[in-house]
């Protein structure tokens, strides 16, 4: 079980804005991941429809969509932020 | 051993001069201050207010991380970052950026780094909520933002 969090038109589109699930041993990477999440239905379709401009953290620290999910407790999914 | 940063994500108000003393007070080897805050517009009377979003615990940590960046980069004596979250009306503060150091390009450089960094990697969105009552958009990242960033890494 790893447990994702949604911010922002990633979290209103997935109508969600946490939850833990369980993941297939196929899903290694982030980008399998967001692949992954896609088939999940159509909230999750309409939120990861452009997977490029989706920012992954783990463990609340930034990476990019080729790293390792492996041993993630908590994986957030966001938009590019606008801070500041 | 260079100094902590000062790092808050909090949803009230914050008051500068307060801020600016906690940097000043009680030392003599401070030679410039930048103060940086970003505040609400209210894009020409269309914006109601905007909405802060942020991600708990990873916002302060990226924070604390630029911040010491900017500490070890530029030689800052002190560092403070302040950063709003919520529902936030035109004319108010949003985010508040302090650097002091012995001079004043190392201040100048520090608060703009902080910026910087902060817009493009510190975990917040903003949407907008608008003057007739309709909800906006979630405002869009600029490329811009992240040419300022890229800036630093060719120096």
């Amino acid at each position: 079980m790893v447990k994702l969090v949604y911010f922002a038109w990633v979290r209103e589109r997935i109508d969600k804005a946490e939850e833990e699930i369980d993941l297939p041993d196929s899903v290694k990477t982030g980008r399998d991941l967001l692949n992954h999440l896609k088939t999940l239905g159509e909230g999750y379709e309409a939120a990861l429809e452009y997977p490029e401009v989706i920012r992954l953290a783990i463990n609340q620290e930034h990476v990019e969509h080729d790293e390792p999910i492996a041993g993630a407790r908590e994986i957030g999914i966001f938009p590019p932020m606008t801070g500041g | 051993m260079a100094v902590p940063p000062t790092i808050r994500v909090q949803p009230e108000n914050f008051d500068l001069s307060a801020e600016i003393d906690r940097l000043t007070a009680e030392r003599a080897d401070v030679g410039a201050m930048v103060t940086f805050t970003g505040l609400c517009r209210d894009e020409g009377g269309s914006l109601n207010a905007l909405e802060l979003e942020h991600y708990p615990g990873m916002a302060e940590a990226e924070m604390r991380r630029i911040g010491q960046l900017a500490i070890k980069r530029f030689s800052l004596l002190g560092l403070t970052a302040i950063h709003r979250y919520g529902r936030i009306a035109p004319g108010e503060n949003i985010v508040l950026v302090i650097a002091t150091a012995s001079h004043r390009q190392a201040a100048f450089d520090g608060a703009n780094f902080v910026m910087d960094f902060l817009k493009t990697a510190a975990p917040f969105w903003k949407k907008e909520h608008l003057a007739d009552g309709s909800q906006g958009d979630w405002v869009s990242a600029k490329d811009a933002d992240d040419a300022a960033r890229d800036k630093w890494l060719e120096r």
